[in-house]
């Protein structure tokens, strides 16, 4: 990075911590915040479209989509979280390099599952054997994104089916006697008016997402705490241009401090939401505002 | 026309030959100086990279390294997610009931223990410090009166001696070494060697006799010519021992 930096063992002091801290592995652990940010950018609102599949299907009159919906919102709410990280990711990977295999694959005699060994021919591997560095990445942080998205996408859909229940019936009825359709009430008067009920549920889901991106590492993605903890851990003189101690403590303290600011930063943000949301709103939060700006 | 076809065909032949001759190969990435992260740079580096980087050479292979954590190697393996383990993994009879071993790059290798003072009690009532899942792990579990406090890095055992939660660690003496000459005589290496394991091989589905069969090959030619002996002095030092 800077020109000083070419011979490490003779720098001291700040210029030794200025070059230290701008190696290529401090720049991956840097990017890496972003990876989590992204991931948290992506996820939410994926997480939200399966949440509201997922109550919109359980609130269904028809019995089979019902029966899936809750089937969804009960089985995935009652895995432990990292179970379903273990055991889906690897699940999902070899179910859709089964069926590339079953797709494009020319010698199907061979048994794909066989002594614990998973075995698909070349031309199936998802990402391609000779896939580009980022099409290996990109596919691992969409496998990730899906998992996440169907784990939170199952409380979500809790969340939006009691707030869905929580719209005061009178406000259906009323709708109703004007003539709208089932699905006309769903759109103009039951969906607006949720979110107010769903925010609080959707904020706590939001604070457990971001402390969840962690597990990223176990779906081999190397995110914040992995170089955290790759950083930190000792390093010895002989193989490191910048030996040093167990400073794990110090990269975790680093890590404390950002998920600390992603949770205030958050705060900040779903405060002004309830505030945007209760606007015009039938509750005791959005009557105070209707007679505040009245008086 | 027909050379357009001709080429085609020839691309088509090309490709599907070198999708076969692509291999990726697991590594820890934490487990110096076999395999791990270079400070500056951040690619993989060690003994076990650059022999390889030349045993896929001699074998007319070309390999990648990828990374993946120590507790999910093997299973990762057979899932397809790369052909082949380098990462310091000893030939074992239990490993062995479920992948397959080429032949050993590095002669069987001594475990030592590494501990705060020369006299720290290793026998009756030690509690032990070791990597999950390693012949280490399993060695002290088999001890009569050792306590085994298992961590999911080779890191997290050297910081449980330095912060008195183990009496020593056990784990490969190469590793060990560099550790020990760092510290300054905070923590030093103990005379009690012992010799596990049949040296460390490099780990591959069973089913992959053929990929065997090259690397097999490719390692005895290195073991005849001097070249891996070369190798094991470059990273470990003139007294460690060699074929």
């Amino acid at each position: 990075m800077f020109e000083f930096c070419t011979d490490p063992a003779s720098l001291t002091g700040l210029r030794w911590f200025g070059c230290y801290l701008t190696t290529a592995t401090h720049f991956s652990f840097y990017w890496s915040f972003g990876t989590v940010i992204l991931l948290l950018l992506v996820t939410a609102p994926c997480a939200l479209a399966f949440g509201f599949l997922g109550a919109s299907a359980a609130r269904s009159h028809v019995a089979p989509v019902s029966l899936l919906g809750r089937g969804y919102i009960a089985a995935v709410r009652g895995v432990p979280d990292i179970v379903f990280f273990l055991f889906f990711i690897i699940a999902l990977d070899q179910g859709i390099e089964w069926f590339k295999h079953l797709m494009v694959c020319e010698d199907l005699s061979q048994p794909v599952w066989n002594n614990g060994e998973f075995r698909v021919c070349a031309a199936a591997k998802v990402p391609a054997g000779d896939a580009a560095p980022w099409v290996v990445k990109a596919y691992a942080f969409g496998l990730a994104v899906f998992t996440f998205a169907i784990v939170f996408g199952a409380f979500a859909a809790n969340v939006l089916y009691g707030a869905m229940q929580a719209v005061p019936r009178a406000q259906l009825e009323t709708a109703e006697s004007y003539g709208m359709s089932h699905r006309q009430v769903f759109r103009r008067i039951l969906v607006p008016q949720m979110w107010i009920y769903a925010l609080p549920g959707l904020s706590n889901l939001w604070l457990i997402l971001i402390k969840a991106t962690p597990l990223l590492f176990l779906l081999g993605i190397k995110d914040a705490v992995y170089w955290a903890r790759e950083l930190g851990s000792a390093k010895t003189s002989g193989n490191n241009p910048f030996p040093h101690g167990d400073w794990r403590l110090f990269y975790f303290l680093a890590l404390l401090v950002f998920y600390l600011l992603a949770t205030r930063i958050s705060e900040i943000g779903l405060t002004r939401l309830t505030r945007r949301l209760s606007r015009g709103q039938a509750t005791r939060a959005g009557e105070e505002m209707r007679k505040g700006a009245a008086a | 026309m027909k050379k357009l076809l001709l080429a085609t065909a020839f691309a088509l032949v090309a490709g599907s030959v070198g999708a076969q001759d692509a291999i990726k190969i697991g590594t820890e990435g934490a487990y110096e100086p076999y395999n791990y992260i270079d400070q500056a740079t951040g690619e993989l580096v060690g003994f076990e990279i650059e022999l390889g980087a030349e045993l896929c050479k001699r074998a007319g292979l070309t390999c990648e390294f990828v990374q993946n954590d120590w507790d999910s190697i093997i299973p990762n393996l057979q899932s397809g997610n790369y052909d082949a383990i380098m990462a310091g993994m000893s030939i074992t009879d239990e490993r062995k009931q479920v992948i397959d071993f080429s032949e050993n790059y590095t002669p069987p290798s001594k475990s030592a223990y590494l501990a705060l003072s020369a006299d720290a009690n290793i026998g009756e009532g030690a509690v032990i410090a070791a990597q999950t899942g390693t012949i280490q792990a399993g060695y002290i579990a088999e001890q009569a009166g050792n306590t085994l406090l298992e961590f999911a890095t080779p890191d997290e055992t050297v910081a449980a001696v330095k912060n008195g939660e183990a009496d020593a660690v056990f784990a490969d003496k190469d590793y060990l070494v560099p550790i020990a000459g760092d510290s300054g005589g905070a923590l030093v290496m103990l005379d009690n060697d012992v010799a596990l394991g049949g040296g460390i091989g490099i780990g591959m589905r069973k089913s992959d006799t053929e990929l065997r069969a090259k690397f097999d090959e490719a390692i005895k030619a290195m073991k005849a010519d001097g070249s891996l002996n070369a190798l094991i002095v470059k990273y470990f030092g003139e007294e460690s021992d060699k074929f």
